[in-house]
């Protein structure tokens, strides 16, 4: 049998738990700072603006074509690479007075006096109001997603838990917003998809460590809650790295192949793994356990009926 | 006995898979290059259609692969994008402009597949190319009107009535009628409740300012904004079928955007042109009381307004509208006896109604025809939505000679006004402007670059998936894997199924995330079975016991990204949709191959025998 992780001895994954936390705390507050400083780098999708991607039928000199955008219509234009040294992707700003197909104009214009055979792959405008809805509906879908977690979990298991969850779910949230803030990546509609599916899988790796304590909350007569969490974690090891491994190994096949209309949604999942794996341990378990979860608050065994129910009804 | 299923959840499983294969199937055979033939203008596609285009393509040398009716359109399809070109060509050269003749991809689904509702998925504009527009309808504007049309009603309600007033008006307030007593006052106010529940009355009388108000209801308003919205997505639907595009999206999103998406179209400014184009008529009668002198200086009766004519000059008009452009049904350009340009109008039974007893009570009188276009003034409000001009012209003053009924003609137009003027009263007038507020063209390069990628970033990710779960368990790895292939065919046959589901790169993107997450449940199955026999349990026990414990990990798990995926479908637009509906999808069937679909064949392997020893 191949093994990755042994589950015959317990390791203490709370021993440097103070430490962690400390550092989880750091973390945060280090995203939140950066936030507030740095704020978002908002992509199109919130912003509102018009981004034009070209391809160049060569190689281009992006200094020659950023001096072929002062003109009045395209000033304001952001040029940058795209994937390749022939794609560029430029972006220009909402103007007042000037309407985005003038500027899209401009913007060909420029680059055909360097290139004739450059071709316009991609036109996209999104009004400033549509964008203001957008980011307003997407916070609020964060939001509505970690209540209804809250309440699920609460349900399924225990409120104690419920808080471990979704304050692992917030720390990962933030996390991947602050080192979104902190490297400037574009933040546009697929990193918020991204960014709901890390909700999504740090929540699978959280209850599935959950499902253990539970389980081992009620098998193991002996042992505080520390040890209960820390035979749980320990037996659900070599699933989590398996799982984390796949999914990382997919995404990461989407980061570098899926092209560069994903790549923010790669991206945000590639953080979001990270750090979800790390905080269903140190974030979700340490928290339930600071507030104090311990056998008893386990023992409606009707809750526990529910689940041995269920395999003999489906499988 | 453990580990052994009932005949029939193996055979359950079977058709499940089998059923989500067989209509996975239609998305090997790609799509076929093809002319697709839409009537507009009165003609009608039909079978001697069929007949002279087949004859036609064959005296051209088009080899036709496959020429069919469908829903009243004609798909032709070709070999090639080249045949594709000649044949639009030599098609809409014969046909006229009776017809429309667009670019066409048909899925190149086997008939017999076909006729058990086998299709393959529909792909979204950023796989396949071509425009999105996401449309406002200017609220303000629809409202505007029908508070016109109200106080025109008032004004004759009371006069029927006999009931004195001394005036109605919109002000900041809503509408307000003046009157010069509280016995007529009082009188207005009881007959006008009981005609409508639309209007809010309320008496707003001070010392011996006699002064009723009328606000619209809430739920008149709501009703307004509602059927706005519906009339101008029907409107939009019009226009993009006289654009001849293959399989367009017209679809509301929220209380009042209309989101519109051509697959291929890439001359936006065309389609912008015409979609957003808001030009109406309406016939109103001619104020003869009125003194043009003193209107030219802005001095004009309440009841009446001042308009430019397009000839020069000036005409006053009565505020009544005796009918809008929403009734017209048909309109044609032609020419007069004189061979002046013209439009000929066709008008539906109300308005017919309307107009032949409006021409009826005022023969012998001028009636004018009032133009009103909405453009975009190419300039932006501070918010950044486009300002928008009205544009309201007289363009013509006929005497009424005899009754009309429903067929006319309107002249004073030039060649080209009465061309664009017929094109756009033919497809309906928007009751009240759009304004695009999102515009993304994906060229096609870029749609076969992202299928491309999302293939790569597919195969890729699957293959080492495959690899190292076939090393790590073994036996039960190829099970696992059997069961990814089954759960990812099942994705693509479900996604094909359902008719409004749509794949997107982010819906690629979603699938590819499937094939990483899918294999969890079958690793905590495998993990648990692995402790139990590590705990010394006996092989059927351990089996028995693995599935059954990873059971409620599995579905709590999975049910909670299910809740995500929910709420990023239901907050969700375009893209991020896409996403969220293939995820949900996956999740659904990754339980299902993952647990029962392994279960199956674990059991039909080492259920109910002696086994010393399990390959994980």
């Amino acid at each position: 049998m191949l093994q990755i992780f042994s589950v015959t001895k317990m390791i203490d994954f709370l021993k440097h738990a103070k430490v962690i936390s400390i550092f989880s705390m750091f973390l945060v507050i280090a995203s939140l700072t950066s936030l507030g400083v740095k704020g978002i780098n908002w992509g199109l999708d919130f912003t509102g603006g018009t981004v034009v991607e070209l391809e160049f039928s060569k190689p281009v000199d992006l200094l020659e074509l950023r001096a072929q955008y002062e003109t009045d219509a395209a000033s304001g234009a952001v040029v940058q690479n795209f994937g390749s040294s022939r794609d560029v992707l430029i972006r220009l700003p909402v103007l007042e007075d000037l309407k985005s197909e003038v500027q899209v104009a401009a913007v060909m214009d420029g680059a055909q006096t360097i290139d004739a055979g450059v071709i316009q792959k991609r036109v996209e405008f999104v009004g400033p109001q549509v964008g203001k809805e957008l980011a307003e509906q997407g916070g609020l879908a964060v939001i509505v997603a970690l209540i209804c977690i809250l309440i699920y979990v609460s349900f399924r298991f225990e409120w104690r838990l419920a808080m471990g969850s979704v304050a692992a779910l917030a720390h990962d949230v933030i996390v991947t917003l602050g080192i979104f803030s902190i490297l400037q990546l574009e933040f546009d509609l697929t990193v918020l998809a991204g960014l709901l599916t890390v909700v999504g899988y740090s929540l699978n790796d959280t209850i599935v460590v959950y499902d253990r304590i539970r389980e081992n909350f009620l098998k193991m007569r002996k042992g505080g809650p520390n040890e209960v969490v820390n035979t749980s974690i320990t037996q659900t090891m070599s699933r989590t790295i398996i799982t984390t491994g796949t999914t990382l190994v997919v995404v990461i096949a989407l980061f570098l192949k899926g092209g560069s209309m994903i790549h923010g949604f790669a991206t945000a999942l590639l953080c979001g793994i990270f750090v979800g794996t790390y905080s269903s341990i140190y974030v979700a378990s340490y928290l339930a356990i600071k507030l104090g979860i311990c056998r008893e608050h386990m023992m409606p065994v009707e809750i526990e009926k529910e689940g041995a129910d269920q395999p003999s009804m489906m499988p | 006995m453990l580990n052994k299923y009932p005949m029939w959840k193996n055979i359950m499983v079977l058709l499940v898979i089998t059923i989500g294969g067989f209509y996975a199937i239609p998305n090997l055979f790609g799509e076929d290059h093809a002319v697709q033939v839409v009537a507009t203008r009165g003609a009608e596609v039909t079978a001697s259609t069929l007949s002279s285009v087949n004859g036609l393509l064959e005296s051209k040398g088009i080899a036709v692969k496959r020429a069919e009716l469908e829903d009243g359109q004609l798909i032709v399809r070709v070999q090639n994008a080249e045949q594709q070109l000649l044949a639009r060509e030599a098609i809409a050269e014969s046909l006229g402009d009776k017809y429309t003749v667009a670019l066409n991809l048909a899925p190149a689904t086997p008939e017999w597949l076909e006729a058990v509702g086998g299709t393959p998925m529909k792909l979204g504009l950023d796989l396949r190319g071509g425009v999105h527009f996401l449309m406002e309808v200017d609220m303000g504007e629809a409202i505007r009107k029908m508070e016109e049309a109200k106080i025109a009603d008032f004004r004759s309600q009371l006069r029927e009535q006999k009931i004195r007033y001394a005036g109605v008006r919109k002000t900041a307030k809503g509408l307000e009628i003046k009157f010069r007593d509280a016995d007529n006052l009082a009188k207005a106010e009881r007959y006008l409740k009981s005609l409508s529940n639309d209007m809010v009355f309320t008496d707003n009388s001070v010392g011996e300012n006699y002064m009723l108000h009328a606000n619209m209801s809430d739920v008149y308003l709501k009703q307004i904004k509602e059927e706005a919205l519906q009339q101008n997505i029907t409107t939009i639907r019009n226009r993009v079928n006289e654009l001849g595009v293959a399989e367009p999206v017209v679809q509301r999103q929220g209380a009042e955007r209309i989101i519109v998406q051509l697959p291929g179209v890439q001359d936006t400014a065309r389609a912008k042109e015409i979609l957003g184009a808001t030009a109406s008529i309406e016939f109103r009668m001619v104020d003869e009381n009125a003194d043009q002198a003193a209107a030219a200086n802005g001095r004009v009766p309440a009841s009446s307004e001042v308009y430019p004519r397009r000839s020069g000059g000036i005409a006053v008009l009565k505020k009544e509208v005796m009918l809008t452009g929403d009734h017209i049904t048909g309109a044609q350009p032609s020419f007069d006896e004189y061979s002046r340009p013209q439009v000929s109008i066709n008008l539906d039974a109300k308005g017919g109604n309307i107009f032949s007893n409006v021409t009826k009570d005022n023969i012998g009188k001028p009636m004018a025809t009032l133009f009103i276009e909405y453009k975009d003034s190419g300039q932006r409000n501070p918010d950044g939505t486009v300002k928008m001009t009205k544009i309201e012209e007289v363009i013509s003053v006929a005497t009424i000679q005899a009754r009309l009924g429903r067929n006319f003609v309107i002249n004073g137009l030039d060649h080209a006004e009465a061309q664009s003027l017929a094109l756009l009263l033919r497809a309906g007038a928007l009751i009240a402007p759009v304004t695009i507020v999102e515009e993304r063209t994906i060229g096609p390069s870029l749609g076969a670059e992202n299928i491309e990628n999302g293939k790569m970033a597919m195969i890729w990710g699957m293959a080492i998936v495959l690899i190292f779960m076939l090393v790590y368990y073994r036996a039960f790895g190829v099970i696992a894997n059997l069961a990814l292939t089954a759960n990812l065919v099942m994705v693509v046959g479900v996604m094909s199924m359902i008719p409004g589901a749509v794949l997107t790169l982010p819906g690629i993107a979603g699938m590819v995330l499937t094939v990483g997450m899918a294999v969890d449940g079958n690793v905590l199955i495998f993990e648990r079975i692995r402790e139990e026999l590590l705990a010394g349990r006996s092989v059927q026990q351990a089996i028995h016991e693995g599935y059954g414990n990873a059971f409620s990990t599995i579905a709590d798990a999975n049910i909670t990204t299910f809740m995500t995926a929910l709420i990023l479908f239901a907050v969700g637009t375009g893209a991020v949709k896409g996403f969220a509906v293939t995820l949900m999808i996956g999740i659904a069937t990754s339980m299902f191959t993952s647990i029962v679909g392994t279960r199956v064949i674990v059991n039909l392997m080492w259920g109910g025998k002696r086994v010393k020893k399990l390959s994980i």
